[in-house]
């Protein structure tokens, strides 16, 4: 069967009803012609949700490309006892990854489901016109609107609802990335994640349970209780964490909905071999971090050499540790202990007249001689400096990085072992209430004191054993190392 | 003839009704307030006037549209309601098994509220009279500088499926209204007087010397982010709309 190309003016694409299909894989002197040979069958796009992305464009020329977003408003999870009731494009946060090349035609139809309460739009940043397309797709619940636009310029863009009030709609999680592949697509690579951070208001404060309304005081004073990757904590973790194998190369496709924050991306353990700056043409090269606006975006690549856990955090740290902003890469292959070796040595390290090998404190602090009640409360003060980034402030740490301490069964089987663990720190996999661990804790240089205190704190709090620990107890535990 | 008959009795009923008029309304009293959007920043005059004290329920509208057959599923005019018009009855006189007869009517067109409202010998309260009634908390006639007034506004808005709820169940303001927030958005008589356009951060800048949204220097007060809420969704529908999140209640003048 002959193909057919049609090269018509845009204006005239309307009213065209049916032509006969032509086939994605023109001439190559189809696609020399400029953005306006377009194939004049409307193709559904492949939307995906976080955080994967649909197939890339290749060589195929422009297209008129039907894209269908429908806007739920529900409730999900925000961390582990958490929920919130999100307002999404798609039924995820981010909302659907829309993928197109420069040149096509894009039919956006938004569907505000009935079951809504509000009205929303869309504003790509990707559209050349009044509001990015707001102006254009206002719609109320239970109805649809329809819209299209011609990307011209190639980039990774966020899109988001521009309904007032704006900054309410988009801290519900509503934003996304829009990529605009060049002529000829990007270079294709081995693995393609999507990756959309966004910051979090809620009534209660961080880990606070229950369904958690939006706070709109906290969201003026852009004071976040949860910043996170993929609308939630843990959803780049453990199970969700995404993958791939030494040697290949990883394109992460990362955006920043906001609505306040700006993020500092970074992976631990990687350098990242090119940045699309701000996702635009601009490539830089060897960049340990990149900024990404709120509402803005980066294609970050690396190539993976090393098997291992690889962590994704916005490096504004407490919000890695803290707020959830995390995520893992497990990379899996042989290792190559040229390029990492892993621990190869250790030993004792003396400084140059350095005498002073146990720290003055302790020999100033002797155990002292307190009730539990004391022990607890001092206990809880020292939990606050040294365990709280980590195990958080109702001890139920962080799903799949830090294992809780509340109602642990880890922690209640065995108290010199939680002795050793604050004294030498823990390494390795453990197993906590059915859940592995595979992470680090640091020795904490606390007094035989302080350790029976907060220990104390730890075994008298969130449904533990009630144990009581002492001085005595500690030193037992020191003096058998 | 048989479209005069039908009117005849409508008028009939019309006005036998209209001395039940103002059972189970609240009257509200004389007074001034600041819009969210408007010209100038000027104060309007809300002069007294009756509203009913919940909003119509399910029971009340389907003894309405017994009475007036036209107004049913089958029969209303595509012009005055869209296909989703009391989509989830059962049939054009029957609820929904597990619809709530106490729960306040929603799917209905801007038309048929405002014919509702006629049949009662009443209208639907302007946007200007339902803002001032509703910036009413329990204890002052004027709650919009009350920070947990407006959270627990915002609150509701963003809690889903609460049109099935009965009336009553919200609180009760200052004028003895209940549920003016908390179930149901409601239409108001002008309800797109103030035209917003899809785009909420540049209305201001519009010709229409009628102003919108969060960016926007027209808006009186840039805090009360659940009237931009009211308002916005005001300005996404048009009056044959029918949405299972919009309801309405009647008013009256004082007169």
């Amino acid at each position: 069967m002959k193909k057919f190309i049609y090269i018509i003016p845009l204006s005239l694409l309307g009213l065209i009803v049916s032509l006969p299909s032509c086939s994605p894989n023109e001439s190559k002197n189809a696609q020399k012609e400029s953005t306006k040979t377009i194939s004049a069958d409307t193709v559904v796009a492949e939307l995906s949700s976080p955080p994967f992305v649909p197939k890339a464009v290749g060589n195929r020329g422009p297209q008129r490309l039907k894209v269908d977003i429908e806007i739920i408003e529900k409730e999900g999870q925000m961390s582990e006892g958490v929920s919130y009731v999100y307002w999404t494009f798609g039924g995820t946060v981010p909302g659907s990854f829309i993928r197109a090349r420069v040149g096509d035609e894009l039919v956006v139809t938004l569907k505000n489901h009935p079951d809504n309460k509000l009205p929303h739009n869309i504003d790509l940043h990707a559209v050349t016109g009044p509001g990015g397309g707001a102006a254009s797709s206002f719609v109320a619940p239970g109805h649809q609107i329809t819209f299209s636009f011609e990307a011209l310029n190639p980039g990774l863009y966020v899109y988001h609802c521009a309904t007032a009030p704006v900054g309410m709609h988009i801290a519900n999680g509503m934003y996304g990335l829009i990529l605009i592949e060049p002529e000829g697509g990007l270079e294709p690579v081995d693995k393609e994640y999507y990756i959309m951070q966004g910051d979090f208001y809620t009534k209660g404060a961080t880990g606070e349970t229950g369904l958690q309304p939006f706070d709109m005081g906290k969201a003026l004073a852009e004071n976040a209780d949860y910043v996170v990757f993929n609308g939630k904590v843990g959803a780049l973790t453990g199970d969700n964490a995404i993958t791939a194998e030494v040697g290949e190369t990883v394109r992460l496709y990362v955006g920043n909905g906001g609505p306040n924050l700006v993020s500092s991306f970074h992976v631990i353990g990687e350098i990242f071999d090119k940045v699309y700056v701000e996702g635009g043409d601009l490539i830089n090269e060897n960049i340990q971090t990149t900024l990404v606006p709120a509402g803005g975006a980066a294609i970050v690549e690396f190539k993976v050499d090393v098997p291992g856990e690889l962590i994704l955090v916005d490096h504004s740290i407490f919000r890695a540790f803290n707020k959830g902003a995390l995520g893992m890469l497990n990379v899996e292959g042989p290792e190559n202990k040229k390029i990492y070796s892993g621990t190869t040595q250790e030993g004792i390290y003396l400084p140059e007249g350095g005498t002073v090998q146990t720290l003055p404190e302790e020999e100033k602090a002797p155990a002292r001689d307190l009730t539990l009640a004391e022990r607890i409360e001092e206990g809880g003060q020292l939990y606050a400096k040294s365990c709280f980034a980590c195990h958080q402030g109702n001890g139920q740490g962080i799903p799949n990085a830090f294992p809780p301490l509340a109602q642990s069964d880890y922690l209640n089987a065995d108290v010199d072992r939680a002795i050793r663990t604050i004294l030498y720190g823990l390494t390795g996999e453990i197993t906590v209430n059915g859940e592995v661990y595979n992470s680090a804790m640091p020795a904490q240089g606390l007094s035989d004191d302080q350790v029976a205190s907060v220990l104390s704190y730890v075994y008298n709090n969130w449904g533990n054993s009630k144990a009581e620990v002492t001085p005595e107890m500690v030193a037992k535990v020191r003096a058998k190392k | 003839m048989i479209l005069n008959q039908n009117l005849f009795f409508a008028i009939l009923i019309c006005i036998s009704a209209q001395l039940r008029a103002q059972e189970d309304m609240q009257k509200i009293e004389a007074g001034t307030y600041l819009p969210l959007y408007g010209v100038t920043k000027e104060r309007v005059e809300v002069e007294a006037f009756y509203m009913d004290t919940y909003p119509v329920t399910n029971a009340e509208y389907v003894a309405f549209v017994k009475k007036y057959p036209k107004w049913n599923r089958s029969n209303i005019t595509r012009l005055f309601a869209n296909k989703s018009y009391l989509a989830d009855w059962k049939n054009d006189t029957t609820l929904n098994a597990n619809a709530n007869p106490r729960a306040a009517v929603t799917s209905v067109s801007w038309y048929a509220a405002s014919e509702y409202c006629k049949c009662q010998g009443k209208r639907l309260p302007t946007l200007d009279e339902w803002e001032y009634a509703a910036m009413a908390s329990e204890t002052s006639r004027n709650a919009q500088q009350d920070s947990a007034f407006n959270k627990k506004i915002i609150g509701s808005y963003e809690t889903p499926n609460t049109n099935v709820r009965a009336v009553g169940t919200g609180f009760k303001n200052y004028w003895g209204l209940y549920d003016m927030h908390g179930l149901v958005w409601e239409w108001t008589s002008d309800f797109n007087s103030v035209l917003i356009s899809g785009e909420s951060r540049k209305d201001g800048s519009t010709d229409r010397k009628l102003f919108c949204a969060a960016g926007s220097v027209g808006a009186s007060d840039l805090m009360d982010y659940a009237a931009f809420m009211r308002y916005a969704f005001r300005g996404s529908i048009n009056a044959n709309y029918c949405i299972k999140t919009l309801g309405f209640r009647c008013a009256k003048n004082a007169d």
